[in-house]
């Protein structure tokens, strides 16, 4: 039983990322990543919203009616978004203000919808947890990886503390102004989602048309 | 007037919700592979969020901002916290009497647009639409005129993307950039092409 706990934590960071494999909730991925104080925030904000509606979702299953599930599901992560939003406007106002909406749009991250809908409404609570967590987990992961280096390569720093000293600051690094930049974002995911499929090939996308070669000619 | 044009068109090409904001991208990638779809999409998209921004504007300024109750008697109850969960469900509600009435009067258009519909309560588009207008506090024609703005800008960017898309099929990519990632490329570039519109002001 321990061990495929342990897969259901493990699988979503690399096999089965939701974001490079399933294509699922890269609206936030992309907007909040230009420093990872952010990025490190938000990543927390979606562990736990996706960990514990999953785990509400999970108990609740043999009670939600199938043809009003959906708004079922919706209000209890809508509830808990709200609570994390008041959560960090309290603790971190200056990071609630960077993040803007992108922490009520966790309520439209199709990771939480698409966990609660697969995978919480057939299993129980505490597997449901752990396959919440376990995605939440695959989806901070890249957030924090596409953060690094955009606020690494972008503005020297990490955290906030600076590695590089920028040329402005009398150092030696130009800074890349274009990594803090939205179009960077979209560049770099399709880099990473590159690397990964060249690592595991099986995720590979079929081509609809082949490219023909001269002996087939 | 001219305030509402220069809103327009900032929210169309400016601050494209797709392209700069990365809302509704889930979307955006998955259903952008042939432009007639993308178009149907992206036109239940603007229709939507035409109708959803100024009723949450509604519902913002005579229900939850502080003060707002007291045409019912409550002058010092602030219900802002519920902003979210009653944005959802306005979307929610919207798009399903939307559903209905396209399905009772307009069965072609139902038939066209049906299988998005659903799609769209969960697109980050048309919830982000609304939290920018809370958060940029615009009063009713404000909120009317950027809904309709935005909702065009990201039919705008979907149906380009696909156009995009249906030429790129045919070219040779490397396996591992196949698919999603060329896809992600290109929309990096789409979103710089669209990031030359910043310097425009009216």
């Amino acid at each position: 039983m321990s061990q495929t706990r342990k897969q259901l934590l493990t699988d979503p960071l690399v096999d089965n990322n939701p974001i490079t494999l399933q294509v699922l909730g890269i609206c936030s991925a992309l907007a909040v990543t230009s420093s990872l104080n952010v990025a490190f925030v938000m990543s927390l904000a979606v562990i736990a919203v996706c960990g514990f509606s999953s785990l509400f979702i999970s108990f609740l299953r043999h009670y939600i009616p199938n043809s009003i599930r959906i708004i079922v599901q919706m209000v209890i992560i809508a509830s808990l978004v709200i609570l994390v939003d008041q959560i960090i406007k309290a603790y971190a106002y200056e990071i609630s203000k960077t993040l803007s909406v992108f922490v009520g749009l966790i309520i439209t991250n199709c990771i939480v919808m698409g966990r609660a809908e697969a995978f919480a409404m057939k299993n129980k609570p505490f597997e449901s947890f752990i396959d919440g967590v376990g995605n939440g987990l695959g989806y901070s992961l890249l957030l924090m990886g596409v953060g690094v280096i955009r606020e690494l390569f972008g503005s020297g720093s990490l955290f906030g503390i600076m590695i590089f000293e920028p040329v402005s600051n009398g150092g030696w690094y130009v800074p890349n102004g274009l990594l803090l930049l939205p179009p960077s974002a979209f560049f770099i995911i399709g880099f990473f989602i590159w690397g990964v499929r060249t690592w595991k090939k099986s995720q590979v996308e079929a081509r609809e048309y082949k490219i023909q070669t001269l002996e087939e000619h | 007037m001219e305030g509402l044009i220069s809103l327009a068109v900032k929210a169309i090409f400016v601050e494209n919700l797709a392209l700069s904001f990365f809302l509704g991208m889930c979307t955006f990638i998955a259903v952008s592979k042939k432009i007639s779809t993308a178009i149907g999409l992206g036109v239940s998209v603007m229709i939507v969020q035409s109708i959803t921004v100024p009723a949450n504007n509604i519902i913002l300024s005579y229900l939850l901002k502080p003060g707002a109750l007291a045409w019912a008697g409550f002058p010092d109850v602030d219900l802002t916290f519920l902003g979210l969960i009653s944005y959802i469900g306005v979307i929610a509600a919207l798009v399903q009497i939307l559903e209905m009435i396209l399905d009772k009067y307009f069965p072609p258009l139902y038939n066209a647009l049906g299988i998005f519909l659903p799609l769209i309560t969960v697109n980050c588009a048309i919830l982000g639409g609304s939290l920018f207008m809370v958060e940029r506090d615009y009063n009713f024609s404000e909120a009317t005129t950027y809904g309709i703005a935005s909702g065009f800008g990201w039919a705008l960017a979907i149906a380009t993307m696909a156009g995009v898309r249906e030429k790129l099929k045919y070219s040779d990519i490397p396996d591992g950039l196949q698919g999603l990632g060329i896809t992600f490329i290109t929309a990096g570039l789409m979103a710089m092409a669209f990031m030359c519109f910043s310097g425009v002001k009216l």
